[in-house]
């Protein structure tokens, strides 16, 4: 189908998921993931403001660049690598088919 | 010890939730008195998002954060509602009237016959880095908040974070403490300008040790912390002794006492019934964010609703015996009430 690509999600066991997700539903990384069912929090419905959809991007693919706001979260989340984003923050369009990402371990706290 | 502090409806949260349920219970003569861990009303709103706008509050197109708890307060001001801020409900116990008796963590209590608890995404705390054993050094060394900060002098200190606090804490502390290190992941922070210019200054001037690029990731000690360990991105690990590790990165919400209650809990939210928003325990009930049923959808309109029903309810199990009559407030007025 056209509106739909494929990703995989690697869990926070290293189990890897391939999942399908329609890119003309204005979906981010984060809603597409937890109504997957992975462990995701979400809490603050994906504004940039808690780290609980924090995640790594294992594929080269181009990504929407980081604002301020994500930047600023990302300070206060644990575990940040060079390929860390936010999943709310990220919006899969058609030439993200084949995305890898990765879940960070879980921030206790939040 | 003081006089407890008697009302109605004793609402646990002063969000916009627990807010309006204020102006709801106050058109039917119910008094309320509101309690949260934070400093200041307005919840998640006036803490997380002050400066955000909402879209979807009816009949305003688009309204901030901040001002629609400002506006909240205005509305329910002629109800003169009691607050206990800054303080978190901890111990909640029935007392033999049937009453409710609510001790807050600073020791304030509190009766009512009504619990509404508006608890939001919960009590806001100090977000903990997830170090395996950082639970075995709290106060032995690791501080999530900074209460007295002569404990520091001619101490060791490594702070961590990147706004405001882990900043000003920073300096701060430099004239206080024989050592400073501040370590943060990126080179950037995001405090205050000011701060910013002032901390590279005392940085370049050799008062404290500017790490960026770096987390701290483990920490060792006998019975006290005496070393952090730090990955930094270039140079890997780094050790580092220090007497105290104070990680500052803000607070995140957490359910808290009110999970230990005795009230039915699904996924960190209370289970209510949606006739009246009423939890398990009769006289308990639960409104907004915290709670949970079928269809449920975290919007603050939707607080408001669960609030002016929940009043309703309130109301009967106060007064079993008195006749309730429902009035609009377009004929009635506010003041004439």
């Amino acid at each position: 189908m056209e509106d739909i690509i494929t990703i995989t999600v690697i869990d926070r066991e290293g189990a890897t998921h391939t999942i399908e997700m329609p890119t003309d539903m204005n979906l981010n990384l984060m809603e597409v993931c937890k109504g997957e069912g992975f462990p995701i929090k979400g809490t603050c419905g994906g504004m940039a403001l808690c780290s609980t959809c924090h995640m790594y991007i294992e594929s080269d693919h181009e990504l929407s660049e980081m604002t301020d706001d994500e930047e600023d979260m990302l300070d206060q989340a644990f575990f940040v690598e060079d390929n860390s984003r936010l999943g709310c923050q990220i919006y899969p369009g058609q030439s993200h088919d084949g995305l890898i990402v990765r879940l960070a371990p879980e921030d206790e706290s939040a | 010890m003081s006089k407890p502090i008697e009302t109605d409806i004793l609402i646990i949260g002063a969000g916009p939730t627990g807010l309006f349920a204020v102006f709801e219970a106050g058109l039917l003569k119910l008094k309320c008195h509101l309690i949260d861990s934070l400093p200041q009303p307005g919840g998640q709103l006036t803490e997380i998002y002050p400066k955000k706008p909402i879209y979807d509050i009816p009949g305003y197109p688009t309204v901030l954060a901040g001002e629609l708890v400002d506006n909240l307060m205005k509305q329910i001001e002629p109800f003169k509602p009691g607050f206990t801020l800054g303080e978190r409900a901890e111990t909640l116990d029935k007392l033999e009237d049937g009453r409710f008796q609510l001790t807050t963590s600073k020791g304030t209590v509190h009766i009512a016959p009504v619990i509404a608890i508006a608890g939001g995404l919960g009590c806001f705390e100090p977000r903990k880095p997830p170090i395996h054993n950082i639970e075995d050094f709290e106060d032995r060394g690791v501080e999530y908040i900074i209460k007295d900060p002569e404990m520091y002098r001619s101490k060791n200190v490594v702070i961590a974070g990147g706004g405001d606090s882990a900043l000003d804490w920073s300096i701060f502390l430099a004239d206080v403490a024989d050592k400073v290190a501040l370590v943060h992941r990126r080179e950037e922070f995001r405090g205050a300008l000011d701060s910013v210019e002032k901390v590279k200054e005392l940085a370049e001037a050799g008062k404290i040790d500017l790490i960026t690029n770096a987390q701290v990731t483990g920490l060792t000690g006998n019975g006290r912390l005496n070393e952090v360990e730090i990955k930094h991105k270039e140079l890997g690990a780094i050790k580092r002794a220090t007497d105290h590790f104070i990680p500052l990165f803000g607070l995140s919400p957490k359910l808290g006492p009110i999970g230990d209650w005795g009230l039915n809990i699904e996924k960190n939210a209370i289970v209510v019934d949606t006739y009246d928003y009423s939890t398990n325990i009769p006289g308990i009930y639960a409104i907004g964010d915290i709670n949970t049923y079928p269809g449920k959808l975290k919007l603050i309109l939707c607080g408001f609703h669960e609030g002016t029903l929940m009043v309703q309810s309130a109301f009967k199990h106060i007064y079993p015996d008195k006749k309730l009559s429902f009035k609009y407030t377009t004929v009635t007025g506010i003041d004439g009430l």
